[in-house]
């Protein structure tokens, strides 16, 4: 059995969502190798051949990658797929985007966002928003699968010493181009990766009195992220959003302030190891989630804490 | 130019569902369902290009059991100008139900397929991706805009760092996300209105595709379930508490 991993990247760096799913691949078992598709990706191929338990990095350094559309790179996975057992991806928005694209292709149906590996055709995986996990086996001869990160603990970064390899025939399917992004900058540590998270719902009334929520983050090392209601009245940008749809997030610990604790963001959170809830209202559904529960108004509570930290 | 809308029938988001006793799936014995929310921003925004003058004919399609006629006149109701029921009792993976779209898109030859980026229930996030694939077009998933302009299409995509957008050439497959826009209510006219509106039924043996998967579901178990802890009555024990016992700050 050998496994590809398709790394996740922009280009410069190897995300770290990349080393939970050959933590995923590493579980299954056999060689790993990974693919780095991209353009002027020499040092994410370096990167990548370091990561613990990986046999050989295969590159595809081409313009046609640059921006993983899915349209050039689906062909390029598929086609060097076909001689591995199973093909993973991060279920990441590029991973999402790019692998059922390759199922397709290969005539199999893909198994998302697994969060643990039974055996090496079985997986769990939730299903309704978390509310219930599905044990799936594939009979797929190629086995396409995207990882959600916060079901593995991530493999060293450092350690491995993998052949570099470069492969791949340029595919440019001509279909798609990309326009422009704009990317959020912050200086706290990515909302997926954060040890400790703060998020704000619909009791931060507005996108101004998120400022307290970032001078808290900020005194924990924490990142900042929102429930659906914040997003949707326009409070933060759609990258903050944690839930069923958003980001998917597992921290030490998780602080919801102001948020009523839809099954949605439940979804998004719910595998935190401390969960802290504050709200004004004790009925809130958040609380029967929360190990540590203060009613109260949070423009008084968030500023305490803050001090008090 | 002609939009094809996919739509599908799961469980109401605000139903909390329960695994059966014997762990072979979800309890949906007498549970409200509805359009997946997903399906319903991707009829509005079908509707809002028909509005505008971009899109002339709006065709929804579901791949479902009998009852989905009840999403599809849902559709018609909003906007939606005939409607194609790919009946199937079975419940189909995202392969099989892709296959049977893109055999849907071939007898129609829609410009622009809209779909919801995924499933409430299954949560794939993975047919509209694999319509894709098989018809060969251009994808935009996760879409929070929208632009026809001439032979192609622009798509602002919600993605891990912020927005990106994309151009598609025309025909394209676009999946929405949650902030494409917010879709309207059915009025009683429109609702009367959309029972005289044509609604087809084929079958998967019809259009002649196979609906077998390489995927097996083995069993369906609740999640490990998480307990209420307890109420700290101020900021300073809520402190003591995450310092001393849980020892995470």
């Amino acid at each position: 059995m050998t496994i590809l991993v398709i790394a996740e990247h922009d280009n410069k760096a190897v995300a770290p969502a990349t080393l939970n799913t050959v933590a995923a691949a590493a579980k299954i078992g056999g060689d790993i190798h990974v693919l780095v598709a991209g353009q002027g990706v020499g040092a994410v191929a370096e990167a990548a051949a370091k990561i613990a338990g990986v046999a050989k990095v295969l590159v595809a350094d081409n313009g046609a990658y640059a921006h993983q559309l899915p349209e050039n790179v689906a062909p390029l996975v598929a086609e060097l797929g076909k001689g591995y057992s199973h093909i993973l991806a991060a279920a990441t928005s590029n991973g999402k985007n790019i692998l059922p694209r390759v199922a397709a292709q290969l005539d199999v149906d893909q198994i998302s966002e697994i969060i643990s590996v039974e055996s090496a055709d079985t997986f769990k995986r939730p299903i309704y928003a978390g509310n219930a996990i599905a044990t799936v086996q594939s009979s797929a001869a190629v086995k396409v699968i995207t990882v959600r990160a916060t079901g593995f603990d991530p493999v060293a970064a450092e350690g491995g010493s993998a052949a570099v390899e470069a492969v791949g025939a340029a595919h440019d399917a001509g279909k798609s181009s990309f326009v422009g992004e704009e990317l959020a900058k912050s200086d706290r540590p990515e909302l997926t990766a954060a040890k400790i998270v703060v998020s704000g719902g619909r009791g931060m009334q507005n996108g101004d009195n998120f400022k307290h929520l970032y001078a808290l983050a900020d005194k924990l090392g924490a990142a900042v992220g929102a429930s659906r209601a914040a997003v949707d009245a326009g409070f933060v940008p759609n990258d903050m959003q944690v839930g069923q749809t958003g980001k998917i997030v597992a921290p030490q610990l998780y602080i919801a302030v102001g948020i009523s604790g839809a099954i949605q963001h439940l979804a998004g959170m719910k595998d935190s190891k401390v969960i802290v809830a504050i709200n004004k209202d004790e009925e809130a559904p958040i609380f029967q989630v929360a190990d540590y529960g203060l009613v109260a108004d949070l423009f008084e509570a968030i500023p305490e804490l803050e001090k008090l930290v | 130019m002609k939009v094809l809308v996919a739509v599908k029938r799961v469980v109401d988001y605000n139903v909390k569902v329960r695994v059966k006793a014997d762990n072979s799936g979800v309890d949906l014995a007498n549970v409200k369902m509805s359009m997946n929310p997903f399906c319903e921003i991707a009829v509005e925004e079908a509707v809002r290009l028909k509005e505008k003058g971009v899109a002339t004919e709006i065709v929804v399609v579901s791949i479902g059991p009998t009852t989905a006629q009840e999403q599809l006149r849902t559709a018609l109701a909003l906007g939606a100008d005939r409607a194609i029921l790919v009946e199937s009792a079975d419940e189909l993976n995202s392969l099989a139900v892709a296959k049977l779209l893109k055999a849907v898109v071939d007898k129609e030859q829609p410009q622009l397929v809209i779909l919801g980026k995924q499933a409430i229930d299954s949560d794939n996030n993975q047919t509209g991706q694999m319509l894709a694939a098989l018809s060969g077009y251009g994808q935009g998933t996760f879409a929070s805009k929208v632009e026809v302009s001439g032979d192609k299409v622009a798509v602002t995509r919600e993605i891990d760092g912020g927005a990106q957008t994309v151009s598609l050439s025309l025909p394209a497959i676009v999946t929405t996300d949650l902030r494409l826009n917010e879709p309207r209510y059915a009025s009683l006219p429109n609702i009367m209105k959309a029972k005289k509106k044509p609604l087809e039924v084929l079958t998967p043996d019809a259009l002649g595709v196979s609906t077998a998967s390489t995927n097996k579901t083995l069993k369906v178990e609740a999640p490990a379930a998480r307990s209420a802890g307890i109420k700290v009555k101020s900021v300073a024990e809520l402190v003591e508490k995450l310092k001393n016992e849980a020892k995470v700050i």
